[in-house]
């Protein structure tokens, strides 16, 4: 029947055996030849990734990358924002295979969890905790790391209450009831400055002069003048090596639970729910779990959000956040880590800034009219990017192994099992 | 509830299903002894895999009860009924296709493995250890069900009979007492055949499990089980010693004869 399918050989030649998964095949011989590869990249990579603001926004190849492609320190920031919220995103969609439509939502709680503990929202109250604000101001002020923690927790128990009447849906159904709610939720914020007479969200009218990350006065000075007392909107670095810090911890994250227990399950149910449930994979739990920590990593980066453009507003979290996200995952390659930094880097980067500048690179050709803007075209060519993904590479650009094995099994193999039921 | 008997690992007490009008399976007395292997057979449509379900959890009877070890388990849902120790297999395999087999028989061992979510994240000591132990088992699983040097083979890779060897294997990594085959054999050559019967013998006798076993092939189940149960219409029509229930006159007509040509 199929005895001479192996490993080894793929049965059918996809498309995605191409070029880059030779390279990969070659780089994986080289990098067992020499072990130190595994760990070495990786390294270097951070290393560039947190000596960008030296040798990218400015110094030698400033010329291309601040310059030409137009990743300045705003930009910067705005990127590393969007891989954090891609990498949580790959939790819930590439391992455990729910399709969220409403990731935006997580997002938003994180911003506002900064509102309420970290601005002056509740006047009445006077609650401070080693919050590094220049004066005692009214409000409720904790330390902005601890608020981040919050946002996480809170963003987690909202995951697990909107998961578990939703999650029992499957396909279709999950994606269309989470998309109600990254609608739902930003509409609560709108509506939440008359609660039974309390102000919640200070409504349409958004949530101004939050408070900033900062390290204090003692350990600035124990630092060396290093960690800064307090970020400022005039020097962005802090800013970006923040978000670069959570990333790595949002790395780490989703590459341990990708090799655990968890991981395991995430896939098992994302093939088989009724097998896997068979064999001992409590289904709800599982899922909740990939919902609540994905939502973690939305709230995390929701707060370092907010705080950066020192202002949350209810229209800030549209439904647009979700679809661009999941575009990141989806183009990136679902479940390959990677592959979803790479996307988002990409996606995030049209959206910010390459488009702009690509609409500035065609208006200088001559003969081209100086209005010409292709950003005003940014959704089409989004939908066209993921329409011509699905049709040429479905697995996305740096797929993971597991995923380019599926992708390709309706070309050769889908006989194997299906014709027998 | 009523205990059940020591010797009896699984007690089906007047178990009933009925889906809308259709009565799948009707008031069905059915027990298994300890240490045995029982085959439940019938035609097509007889509400065998319907009565497998109800027994593994993926359905709640409409009356009747299901005691298991000791344990009432009917309305728990699938995956506390195999933490119990029942284990099952799938008619049309039902395998995780793009994991590897080792990856397969892993994710069975879930309710085994205590590591969460937070110990996975720090990977401590006694999680990496733990791991280390589950990977060992299950590389010993798979050479044991026949699939020696096809640990990192994607399921969906394996040929048919292999893919069967890897349900059971992942069946056995949940450790059952009990293991439920549902139509192990389908699909299978004469010699293949062969092979697994003297492989479920041989679990019995060597790892103290019971087997009850879903099966058309009339010459498996003759061959290695204790007693034979017969559904018909969703109805115990027979029961007893496979000799027995061979020349019984309703399972002969049930079958138009195909039993005693077997």
């Amino acid at each position: 029947m199929s005895d001479q399918a192996s490993p080894e050989t793929p049965k059918a030649p996809s498309r995605s055996s191409s070029t880059l998964s030779s390279w990969r095949a070659s780089y994986r011989r080289y990098r067992n030849e020499h072990k130190w590869l595994g760990w070495g990249i990786p390294l270097a990579v951070v290393f560039l990734a947190f000596s960008y603001p030296w040798w990218g926004l400015e110094g030698p190849l400033a010329f291309v990358f601040n310059d030409g492609l137009g990743i300045d320190s705003d930009t910067l920031f705005n990127m590393s924002v969007y891989v954090m919220l891609a990498l949580g995103l790959n939790v819930v969609v590439g391992y455990a295979g729910l399709l969220d439509l409403g990731y935006v939502a997580f997002f938003a709680l994180g911003a506002y969890t900064l509102g309420w503990f970290g601005s002056g929202l509740f006047t009445n109250l006077d609650w401070h905790f080693l919050d590094t604000n220049a004066s005692r101001l009214p409000g409720i002020h904790l330390s902005f790391w601890v608020v981040v923690l919050l946002a996480g927790a809170i963003c987690a128990l909202a995951g697990v209450l909107i998961g578990w009447p939703t999650l029992r849906l499957r396909g279709d159904y999950l994606a269309i009831v989470t998309l109600g709610f990254g609608e739902i939720i930003p509409d609560v914020f709108r509506n939440g400055d008359d609660i039974a007479g309390h102000n919640l969200t200070n409504g349409v009218r958004g949530l101004t002069l939050l408070d900033r990350p900062g390290f204090g006065e003692r350990i600035h000075d124990a630092s060396g003048g290093i960690l800064p007392v307090r970020y400022t909107s005039l020097e962005l670095r802090p800013w970006y090596f923040t978000v670069l810090a959570m990333m790595l911890i949002t790395i780490f994250v989703n590459l341990r639970l990708r090799d655990s227990k968890m991981g395991r399950a995430w896939i098992a149910v994302r093939e088989d729910e009724i097998a896997a449930s068979a064999m001992g994979v409590p289904l709800m739990r599982t899922k909740l779990w990939a919902y609540a920590i994905g939502a973690i990593f939305g709230g995390f980066a929701g707060a370092v959000y907010g705080s950066f453009i020192n202002g949350i507003f209810p229209t800030s979290f549209s439904f647009q956040i979700s679809v661009i996200v999941l575009v990141m995952v989806i183009v990136g390659g679902m479940g390959n880590i990677w592959g979803v930094i790479a996307g988002a880097m990409l996606i995030s980067w049209l959206n910010f800034r390459g488009l702009d500048k690509i609409g500035a690179w065609i208006s200088d050709v001559p003969g081209v009219s100086n209005d010409f803007s292709i950003a005003k075209y940014k959704f089409g060519i989004f939908g066209a990017l993921l329409v011509i993904m699905m049709l040429f590479r479905p697995e996305g650009l740096i797929p993971s192994t597991r995923r380019k094995a599926e992708f390709a099994e309706g070309e050769g193999q889908a006989t194997l099992y299906d014709a027998r039921a | 509830m009523a205990e059940t008997t020591p010797k009896n690992i699984l007690e089906a007490v007047q178990v009933r299903k009925e889906f809308g009008g259709l009565i799948a399976v009707n008031d069905v007395d059915f027990v298994i002894p300890k240490g045995s292997i029982v085959s439940l057979i019938g035609p097509n449509g007889a509400g065998k895999t319907t009565f497998f379900n109800i027994l593994t959890g993926v359905y709640k009877p409409t009356s009747g009860g299901v005691i298991f070890d000791g344990t009432p388990i009917s309305g728990l849902p699938p995956h506390k009924v195999t933490a119990l120790g029942m284990a099952r297999t799938f008619q049309n395999i039902r395998l995780f296709h793009n994991m590897t087999a080792l990856e397969n028989v892993l994710v069975a061992m879930h309710s085994r493995i205590k590591g969460g979510v937070w110990r996975s994240i720090l990977r401590t000591p006694g999680l990496k250890k733990e791991e280390e132990e589950s990977r060992e088992r299950a590389r010993e699983l798979l050479r044991f069900s026949g699939l020696p040097g096809r640990d990192d083979a994607y399921a969906k890779n394996l040929s048919y009979g292999d893919q069967r060897r890897l349900e059971v294997a992942r069946a056995l990594a949940s450790g059952p007492s009990l293991l439920l085959l549902d139509e192990p054999t389908a699909g299978m050559n004469p010699e293949e055949t062969a092979n697994f019967t003297d492989f479920v013998a041989e679990l019995r006798a060597e790892h103290d499990i019971t087997v009850l076993l879903i099966e058309h092939d009339m010459r498996v189940v003759m061959g290695i089980s204790d007693r034979v149960t017969v559904l018909d219409y969703g109805e115990k029509i027979a029961e007893g010693a496979p000799k027995e229930v061979q020349h019984d006159e309703r399972v002969i007509e049930a079958y138009l004869g195909t039993a005693a040509t077997a």
